[in-house]
């Protein structure tokens, strides 16, 4: 729809909005309940970030980030093997997940033939594996790890594997739409003065689309960062260490969270609570990163 | 470049006749095909990832049905005397009665929330309000678990509501799954309400209809295809979903259908058994391959049917 029959529909709109009938009493139950539907989930989430919050507060001090797990002195236990494993764990998961995920997206977009079975095949295949529960790529995170010859698979190198093998789905199709959201102008400008395509997608279509890209690479990292199940799978316990490299044995904030869950003391579950209000906020900041790009940088052609 | 263009001088033999054709074809560039070719890899490997998958869940599953009789597995008890507890029934009956009680909730609340965002939402309020919905598929499912675990079941459940529940029990842990696939219900029912073209509202509003009478029986039909699709997507997340329902919903084998009671579901089995120091290769281990060939088969078919609808039904405008 063009600019000037979408502006001409939404003033159509403006007047034929039937908001003069919507004062029965049946459109206005409806409609309270539209809103209560929306909200619904909104005051769940308050009631989480607030309940963890007070249950959290007596823990929010710099032993929190300083100190390994303990179980000698539980009022001191802290997060600094989760936190520092987390971010190891990210950036080996980045490294691996972005340059293949926007090479796959680079070639599906622009040099793969679309219409091929093979473009169709690859395309289903996306869907699908976006949809495979992360669980599962912890055992495909298992084997090649066995393939690799490692005993112990709790290391930083598989953590990352099942990490990036799980995000990959979505980078490459957040990608997508990113680089198909570029105007064909612009490739096609390029292409008449003689670039090849390669040189039009390095040069005009991929500086088009990065805050696409950065937008959908920190959602799906950010998802990285909170889950949980296919790091268990890998067997990633409690670590007092600070990881050296990827062959260190790491754990991960939601790891150490869901351990101390199952603890009966309270010190542990006042550490948790506290712990959780750090991933969230870790987890919102990205969010909120990627909110803020997607709406400043991204622009309108 | 033709060579009559450059030499100067008396006209060389041939002149006055058509110049041979410039030489237009591409000079080779190695580079540029050495970084096609690897594009190419990094997309062929999100095939490969699917076949891995297969191959790395089949491998200790098939040799699972080596160690074990097929009918020990589809079993609703474990066979006493044999070392492995195999039966997968009370598993699946585990994952049933979450996803119920998910999809009971996500599916009105996801429904009117995209409802309200598609058809009466500001676009600068939707603009606003959508990724804040979204915000709640943010939440990881180790916080959900938490927050089921230590809010839902002792304070709500157990103290508002006056229930009788267990201390980890499938109401709290369907309940918070459904919190959790709210928003992609939400999301996707929204992209799928919006992209009605607006004559067709029009149309049921200049005949003297609502915006209640249009969103449901105009607007919502013609979505049709796109919402079950966002709710089968939703079934498959419910689904799949690990942390919750093995924090909050137990970790027992209960073939019973009262979701006060602990179920384990087929997620939390593998994530249980996972943690527990079974020798690779031994009946034990491989049966968490078995199961996860299960869940993967049961999401695949989930998924599959999802794309499917989305392809069948789809209405172009």
């Amino acid at each position: 729809m063009s600019l000037a029959t979408r502006t001409a529909s939404d003033a159509v709109t403006a007047s034929l909005t039937g908001k003069s009938k919507d004062r029965d009493v049946r459109s206005m139950v409806f409609l309270g309940a539209l809103w209560f539907s929306l909200f619904f989930g909104v005051v769940v989430l308050l009631a989480l970030i607030i309940d963890t919050a007070i249950a959290g507060a007596p823990r929010f001090d710099l032993q929190l980030f300083t100190e390994y797990e303990s179980r000698i002195n539980r009022d001191g236990t802290g997060f600094r093997a989760g936190i520092l494993g987390s971010v190891w764990l990210m950036a080996t998961t980045a490294l691996m997940a972005i340059p293949l995920g926007i090479g796959a997206a680079v070639y599906l977009e622009e040099f793969a033939d679309k219409k091929s079975r093979v473009a169709r095949i690859i395309e289903i295949n996306l869907q699908n594996l976006a949809a495979v529960p992360s669980i599962i790529y912890g055992m495909l995170a298992v084997a090649i790890m066995g393939l690799l010859g490692y005993v112990y698979k709790g290391i930083v190198l598989g953590g990352a594997f099942a990490l990036a093998l799980l995000i990959l789905p979505v980078v490459i199709i957040t990608t997508r739409e990113a680089i198909r959201a570029v105007p064909s102008d612009i490739r096609h400008g390029s292409l008449a003065l003689g670039a090849t395509v390669w040189q039009t997608t390095w040069r005009n279509t991929l500086p088009s689309a990065v805050p696409g890209i950065a937008t959908g690479t920190i959602l799906g990292l950010s998802r990285a960062i909170g889950e949980a199940a296919p790091l268990l799978i890998l067997g990633l316990a409690t670590v007092r260490d600070d990881p050296t490299g990827i062959e260190s044995k790491v754990t991960a904030l939601p790891i150490q969270i869901y351990n101390l869950s199952a603890m009966s003391q309270l010190e542990y579950q006042v550490a948790a609570s506290a712990a959780i209000i750090v991933l969230l906020v870790l987890i919102l900041g990205m969010n909120a990163l990627a909110i803020f790009i997607r709406n400043k940088f991204q622009r309108s052609w | 470049m033709a060579p009559s263009a450059t030499v100067a001088g008396p006209p060389p033999s041939g002149a006055g006749l058509p110049a041979s054709p410039p030489d237009l074809s591409p000079r080779p560039r190695p580079g540029e095909t050495l970084i096609k070719l690897s594009l190419a890899l990094s997309a062929g490997l999100s095939v490969l990832i699917t076949f891995g998958i297969i191959a790395a869940v089949l491998g200790p599953a098939l040799s699972f049905f080596d160690q074990v009789p097929i009918g020990d597995f589809f079993s609703l008890h474990d066979q006493g005397g044999r070392g492995v507890r195999a039966a997968v029934i009370p598993l699946l009956i585990g994952t049933f009665l979450t996803t119920v009680i998910a999809l009971a909730l996500a599916v009105p609340l996801g429904l009117g929330a995209a409802m309200y965002l598609s058809e009466y939402a500001s676009p600068r309020a939707r603009k606003w309000l959508k990724p804040t919905v979204e915000l709640l598929a943010g939440v990881p499912s180790v916080v959900y678990g938490f927050f089921a675990l230590f809010f839902i079941t002792p304070v709500v459940l157990q103290g508002w509501l006056g229930l009788e529940v267990n201390f980890t029990n499938s109401w709290a842990a369907g309940l918070v799954l459904g919190v959790m696939i709210i928003p992609t219900i939400a999301s996707r029912s929204e992209d799928a309400l919006s992209a009605v073209p607006q004559a067709l509202r029009q149309g049921s509003l200049a005949m003297g209809a609502n915006r209640m009478q249009t969103t449901l029986r105009v607007v919502l039909p013609a979505a049709l295809s796109g919402v079950a699709a966002a709710i089968v997507l939703g079934l498959s997340r419910a689904v799949g979903e690990t942390m919750i329902v093995t924090m909050a919903g137990g970790a027992v084998k209960n073939n019973s259908l009262d979701p006060s009671e602990p179920h384990m579901t087929m997620t939390a089995f593998i994530a249980i058994t996972a943690q527990g120091e079974n020798p690779v290769g031994s009946a034990d281990y491989n049966m968490l391959f078995a199961v996860g060939l299960l869940l993967f088969v049961v999401t695949f078919v989930i998924n599959a049917i999802s794309i499917a609808i989305v392809r069948r039904f789809r209405q172009a405008y």
